[in-house]
């Protein structure tokens, strides 16, 4: 069954076609891959995804629940959630606290601004199991020792790491990461790619991710798609699409 | 017993710098110790304070750049001012009095930060802070302008003069245009003002280790980010410089109280008192609740103290605002500070003694 569905999308910047025709399935449990040139639309892509833009034409179905045109706070509560090209921590909180707002809007944690403010008992019986739940997801990340660290005091592997708890916590069915091993030396790239698949296996996670590093994209995703101008080149399982002919000319070199 | 937090320990500390400042100042009062021009200033402080911890909810918390902060206690202190005049007589208790002018100041100016906070928090950094002087500005004129009596047929409304409010011969007036409202009764006083201080310390301290204070720090630091985890952003937005408002609010119906007469000049309710503020909440140091409130103090203070050396005053005053900037913002500041700072100094003769 596929978790994402994304059909015939199309976006246009004034008279340029960013991506046409875009279409997708990704099934549950899979690590899919979106490769291609820079300035394909890859990103592009992924905005529509998130609701940061509005796809001109096209469905979007997660889950076979439709959530084209939705705003990214309604599509994260949908349940999309998604890491950044350039990092984007909340730098001055601590790491706790920044697995803690991607608890934001998890029902068992809410309370109002009031009991906040009054300190009502549920103040402290929620924020117990949101220090709980934030810890359990850190020691998944191997980042529990740094939890009272500032942000943007982690070294920088650890940032993006700390960016893939947080999109965790907001309990996704699918997680978008743009491009994780970017800036990353090749120990750090291989202990990611062991993070990712462990986030898989161990949250049954839907992973689509955008990403420039070949050893990275043949190691961990088991299908790919190619993007163009815009366009699918390719599409398919992974050894297959890296030996297409079309897509060693315009992307991989000889 | 239970180990204490660093953040709650922290914020415990607050609350005594203010307890223990408190008792100094009432013994200081009781045993004749204090000069009348102390006294006086005891009120002032405390509004003083308020305002700074207010304002750093917009400023550091929210992390967005207000400079029509006084506008809002402008709101509080007439709306305050005028509930107090007209039920003078009805009310006889002035502690019950002022709360609930209390309250009718807090819920006025709390709906005009959000009524302003709509339309202006879609801007950001400098044009923000264009606005909101604007709007600061725009307040106090139009306060200028009220005119507003009260006579056996109820309340009266004009912005032209106290004439064309038509009042009956009986009729009291209670907003005289730019000559403001005499007469307030003075229910306020220090202990009052602390308790104010108090809460409004509370309010801000428990806000921002809240979900909700979360979510604002998050918006603060990253607005994509916060976006793409479902915190909505405008909400938030409005909801902390609607709190901050409020509690400005409640310093201007303290004002209100403090002095009988209320006029809203450009010393006390224009862009100069706005400025004032954030130059607490700067020097206090941006984000820093504790740090802004005893900024806010020592520069109330300074001016006052400084009285006896008439010209030198302000010199004095302006060498004291740089030094406070060296010593909070500059990098080497900060190193020499983490370098001499109390607790490691305790800790080391601790290590020595053992």
């Amino acid at each position: 069954m596929a978790v994402l569905e994304v059909k015939n999308l199309g976006i246009s910047f004034g008279g340029l076609r960013a991506v046409d025709d875009f279409s997708l399935e990704v099934a549950k449990g899979q690590l899919y891959g979106l490769i291609g040139p820079n300035g394909a639309g890859k990103t592009t892509v992924f905005n529509m995804l998130t609701g940061v833009y509005k796809p001109d034409n096209g469905k979007i179905l997660l889950d076979e629940e439709d959530i084209t045109g939705r705003s990214n706070i309604e599509i994260n509560k949908a349940g999309i959630a998604r890491t950044f090209q350039n990092i984007r921590l909340f730098s001055d909180l601590t790491v706790l606290d920044n697995v803690k707002a991607g608890l934001h809007n998890q029902k068992e944690y809410i309370y109002s601004t009031l009991t906040g403010i009054l300190r009502l008992p549920r103040y402290f019986q929620a924020e117990r199991a949101m220090d709980e739940r934030a810890m359990e997801l850190l020691k998944v990340f191997d980042l529990d020792k740094e939890a009272s660290y500032k942000a943007s005091n982690l070294p920088y592997g650890k940032q993006r790491k700390l960016e893939i708890a947080r999109a965790l916590a907001t309990n996704p069915k699918l997680l978008l990461l743009d491009e994780p091993a970017a800036g990353m030396n090749p120990n750090e790239t291989q202990e990611l790619m062991d993070t990712i698949r462990f986030v898989r296996d161990e949250f049954h996670m839907t992973i689509l991710l955008i990403e420039h590093d070949m050893k990275l994209v043949a190691g961990i995703c088991e299908k790919l798609t190619v993007l163009n101008f815009g366009q699918v080149l390719a599409c398919g399982d992974t050894s297959e699409v890296l030996q297409d002919p079309k897509v060693i000319t315009a992307y991989l070199g000889e | 017993m239970k180990k204490l937090s660093k953040t709650t320990k922290s914020n415990l500390i607050t609350y005594g710098i203010v307890v223990v400042a408190y008792l100094v100042c009432e013994i200081l009062m009781r045993t004749g110790h204090m000069s009348s021009l102390m006294k006086g200033i005891l009120v002032p402080l405390c509004i003083y304070a308020i305002l700074a911890v207010s304002l750093n909810l917009t400023v550091g918390i929210l992390g967005e750049l207000s400079l029509g902060h006084a506008g809002f206690m402008c709101v509080g202190a007439f709306t305050g001012a005028v509930f107090s005049k007209c039920t003078v007589e009805m009310i006889a208790v002035p502690g019950l009095r002022f709360l609930l002018a209390l309250l009718v100041g807090i819920v006025c100016a709390g709906i005009c930060g959000i009524l302003i906070g709509i339309p202006v928090l879609r801007l950001r950094g400098d044009y923000l802070a264009i606005v909101t002087l604007a709007f600061g500005e725009i307040i106090k004129n139009l306060v200028n302008a009220i005119y507003f009596g009260m006579d056996k047929n109820g309340l009266h409304f004009s912005m032209k003069d106290s004439i064309a409010l038509g009042l009956e011969p009986d009729g009291v007036i209670i907003i005289k245009g730019a000559q403001g409202i005499t007469g307030t009764p003075t229910d306020s006083n220090f202990t009052i003002g602390v308790i104010l201080l108090l809460i409004t310390l509370i309010i801000v301290i428990n806000l921002v280790h809240s979900r909700t204070g979360r979510a604002i720090m998050a918006i603060r630091d990253n607005r994509i980010a916060a976006e793409s985890i479902g915190i909505n952003i405008t909400k938030y937005k409005i909801l902390a410089f609607s709190v901050s408002a409020a509690l400005a609010g409640a310093a201007g119906v303290l004002y209100a109280h403090n002095l009988s007469t209320l006029t809203a000049l450009p010393k006390n309710f224009g862009y100069n008192m706005s400025i004032m503020i954030l130059v607490f909440v700067v020097l206090g140091g941006i984000g820093s609740i504790r740090g802004s409130m005893i900024a806010a103090v020592i520069l109330t203070l300074l001016p006052e103290l400084l009285r006896a050396l008439n010209e030198y005053r302000m010199l004095i005053y302006a060498v004291v605002l740089i030094a406070i900037m060296i010593f909070t913002w500059s990098p080497k500041g900060i190193a020499l500070r983490e370098r001499y700072s109390l607790a490691k100094l305790l800790k080391r003769r601790e290590k020595e003694v053992q």
